[in-house]
């Protein structure tokens, strides 16, 4: 009988306890409507000061992600979207988890009968399903991450979006360039042993742009490096990641950089002691003998830009390409731990170059093709499923990333580059 | 009080058969106390009111009418995957190959969507792919059955291994079809022409897809309660020994069951890439050949039951979405809420079985 009598006034407790937690909970009653928690305090204070123009419209931003801030790639625009929209005072609601299907659709399609009047998406893999939705409702934006269609589909409220990462990371492969160079005059590697590893994920012009501008960076710093590539198929896979880093440090490859999403690459980098550079964000905690730097894209000017826009009733341009002058291509702190000393100073200078636009990333002096320098280059940028490149990207001595549209769109490969699942 | 032979709290014991009403006393019983559990879990992590929580959950499905639709295609889908693996689970045979068998036939869609249009019309098109996608499906359900039938290998691990199989199939598709090169992504096939798009009836998008896993599920339960086949498949998931004594040949009735299990599965399959996505990823299925498993083991393996097995499931991960969004929590906080609820409801079979019997009050107790 005791232990009946134990048993229920347990569970009175425990139902007092739930009542108790309730109470302050009413209070944020009001606050449900305004959906984010964040947002309502902040909202009718700011608007008005926002939007001066006279056709003035109230922003309601809806967000759709491929994952959930696990991934170190979705992470990154959660974070753009709450700053940019806290910083502007709009309301947003964000969807998580959205595959690249249907799903997509339908979520961009509740996020209009939310009252959302901007629909932002992130993955590659959304694109076709946001142009849907953005024909069906012709008075809502709809800006999407990394896609290629906006300048050939013709429609007024689709737009692409990304940033010349390519510069961010040139950056990088001016500090691997640098530690190269330590490690040369250090004499724990010859001149002809400067050999960097890079893991990519497809096979893909973002993919491709995005090493050869890091080799190119590498280069400038140390001329005699060389670079082996291996490319793991997927976006995301930690096992197939640490697997490529192996695969390239047997092949006698002094440091690695990356592009895909995980830590795999950087973990299996710090038990073999090799430097490397990363992309999203920092792995200073977790490899803190080995991490250099990591150049990432901040998408909150865009997502600013965009939101700003539609605030004062002006048209977005269909392709925007943020760059390190309009603050969208970061670099996080570098390691001093790992990388050479003077690094900073070198990254800061590099950098007031490619600002003053004085030294282009792409300069075709810079790279040769079998070993000939180019002087055209028939690029695909209009993406029509043809697989036809159609327009020249090499003019005034230098390769034009990033302005034709948005999306990169350098598929060359250069020579000193290796392909090592070719 | 010392008594040597102790008489513990409580025991349990074998119940007799309830009636109707007192089995749904108890699974209601077993709801309202998930709640409750859940509504603590959200007030103690999270500090929101679990009544806006429970609100948000209903409005993520009946929020709106275009939620309502969401609702029902995805109810729909899992429904089409649970009532394919349904007759082999009545045989007692385990296909956990659903999500492959799915997958195996939107590959086979796919692959008609993209090679076929320019030699063949758009009817002719559907056709093929309707077709091969069923065969697909039913020649990866078939491989395992006829190892089972023949030597008796286990069909739970062989179906399994065959789902990875059928991923690094579509995966490798996904390369060789994608758009623009070095993406690994197909993107929406034939956007221009709709060669392959099922036709849309009126302006309900999902409504075909329903319709035909409607159909679907009525002959599927005409099929295992009123046929000789259906029959079989009881007697042989009962008993194979009785089976064989009777002159049931049982290695026709295994592979049979599975063919038409992963037949089902391939219809799935075709669906989701001819009439919803118009595309091919690896994750297109979207783990609803294992979510199936528990659709029809909460039914009991009854198509009927399984539609309300199967829109219980929807709703919660619906509902789990609608929280994430509406309170910035997390998904997996939607998911820990599902979870809770499905213990509680799979925990109530055990109360509708067994009873607990509290120990007397005996005279001499204070």
């Amino acid at each position: 009988m005791k232990k009946i009598i134990a048993l229920l006034l347990a569970l009175v407790m425990v139902f007092a306890l739930a009542a108790c937690g309730e109470k302050p909970a009413e209070n944020n009653a009001p606050a449900e409507n305004n959906a984010p928690a964040e947002a309502p305090a902040e909202a009718p204070a700011e608007a008005p000061a926002e939007a001066p123009a006279e056709n003035a419209v109230t922003v309601k931003a809806g967000f759709i992600f491929l994952h959930d801030e696990n991934s170190t790639y979705d992470l990154n625009f959660i974070n753009a979207a709450k700053e940019a929209c806290e910083k502007l005072g709009v309301e947003y609601l964000l969807k998580t988890g959205i595959p690249e299907g249907q799903e997509c659709y339908d979520a961009a399609a509740e996020l209009v009968d939310e009252g959302c009047n901007f629909i932002f998406a992130d993955s590659f893999g959304h694109e076709p399903f946001l142009i849907q939705a953005a024909k069906e409702f012709p008075e809502v934006q709809f800006c999407h991450a990394t896609g290629t269609k906006a300048h050939t589909e013709g429609l007024a409220n689709y737009h692409n979006g990304f940033a010349s990462i390519y510069e961010g990371r040139f950056l990088g492969g001016v500090a691997a360039g640098l530690k190269l160079n330590q490690m040369i005059e250090d004499g724990t590697i010859t001149a002809d042993q400067a050999k960097v590893g890079y893991i990519g994920a497809f096979p893909y012009a973002e993919v491709k742009s995005g090493y050869t501008s890091f080799f190119l960076g590498v280069r400038y710093a140390c001329p005699s490096a060389t670079m082996e590539v291996t490319f793991t198929n997927s976006w995301y896979d930690p096992t197939l990641e640490k697997e490529g880093a192996t695969k390239l440090i047997n092949n006698g490859c002094v440091l690695i950089s990356e592009h895909a999403d995980s830590m795999g690459a950087p973990t299996e980098c710090e038990s073999n002691n090799i430097p490397f550079v990363f992309y999203n964000g920092s792995a200073a905690d977790a490899c803190p003998n080995t991490f250099i730097v990591a150049s990432r894209i901040d998408w909150a000017p865009y997502m600013e830009f965009a939101m700003t826009c539609v605030a004062n009733g002006e048209a977005i341009p269909a392709d925007w390409t943020g760059t390190i002058a309009t603050g969208s291509v970061k670099l996080t702190e570098i390691n001093e731990q790992a990388a050479a000393p003077g690094t900073a100073e070198k990254l800061a200078e590099v950098q007031a170059a490619l600002e003053a636009g004085t030294l282009k990333v792409f300069d075709t002096a810079n790279f040769t093709v079998n070993g000939e320098t180019l002087t055209e280059y028939l690029a695909d940028v209009d993406d029509m499923g043809d697989f036809q490149p159609e327009t020249n990207v090499i003019s005034d001595g230098f390769f034009h990333e990033s302005e034709f549209r948005s999306a990169p769109y350098f598929d060359i490969d250069i020579d000193g580059i290796t392909n090592i699942d070719a | 009080m010392n008594n040597k032979t102790r008489e513990p709290l409580f025991h349990i014991a074998k119940r007799a058969a309830l009636p109707w009403y007192r089995t749904w006393a108890i699974r209601g019983g077993a709801l309202v106390l998930a709640l409750i559990v859940c509504a603590l879990i959200t007030t103690l992590v999270t500090g929101e009111n679990p009544l806006q929580v429970y609100v948000a959950i209903f409005k993520g499905s009946f929020g709106t009418s275009r939620k309502v639709w969401v609702l029902l295609q995805n109810v729909a889908m899992l429904l089409c995957v649970s009532l394919a693996v349904t007759p082999a689970f009545r045989m007692r045979c385990w296909n956990l190959g659903g999500e492959g068998q799915a997958l195996i036939g939107g590959l086979a869609a796919a692959a008609c969507m993209i090679l076929l249009p320019g030699k063949l019309p758009n009817w002719a098109v559907i056709v093929c792919m309707t077709v091969s996608s069923i065969l697909a499906g039913a020649v990866w359900a078939g491989i395992p059955a006829l190892f089972k039938a023949r030597w008796n290998t286990n069909e739970t691990l062989f179906t399994l291994m065959m789902n990875y199989v059928a991923t690094q199939l579509v995966a490798y598709y996904c390369v060789v079809w994608e758009s623009p090169k070095g993406s690994g992504n197909i993107g929406i096939i034939n956007p221009n022409t709709q060669i392959g798009w099922f036709p849309q009836i009126g302006s309900y998008k999902y409504l075909l897809n329903i319709l035909i896993v409607a159909a679907v599920c009525v002959a599927m339960y005409i099929y295992l309660n009123f046929s000789k086949h259906g029959y079989e498949i009881a007697v042989v998931g009962e008993s194979e020994r009785t089976a064989r004594y009777v002159g049931i040949k049982v290695d026709r009735v295994i592979i049979r069951t599975m063919l038409l299990s992963g037949a089902v599965c391939g219809l799935a399959g075709l669906l989701l890439v001819g009439s919803t996505n118009h595309t091919l990823t690896p994750t297109i299925v979207d783990g609803r050949g294992f979510t199936a498993v528990m659709v029809s083991w909460l039914a009991k393996f009854n198509p009927v039951w399984m539609i309300l097995t199967s829109f219980l499931l929807v709703f919660l991960s619906r509902g789990a979405g609608e929280i994430a969004t509406r309170f910035s929590l997390n998904q997996s906080f939607g998911d820990i809420l599902t979870g809770v609820i499905l213990f509680f409801i799979i925990g109530s079979e055990f109360f509708i079985n067994y009873r607990i019997i509290f120990r007397r009050p005996a005279g001499k107790e204070d």
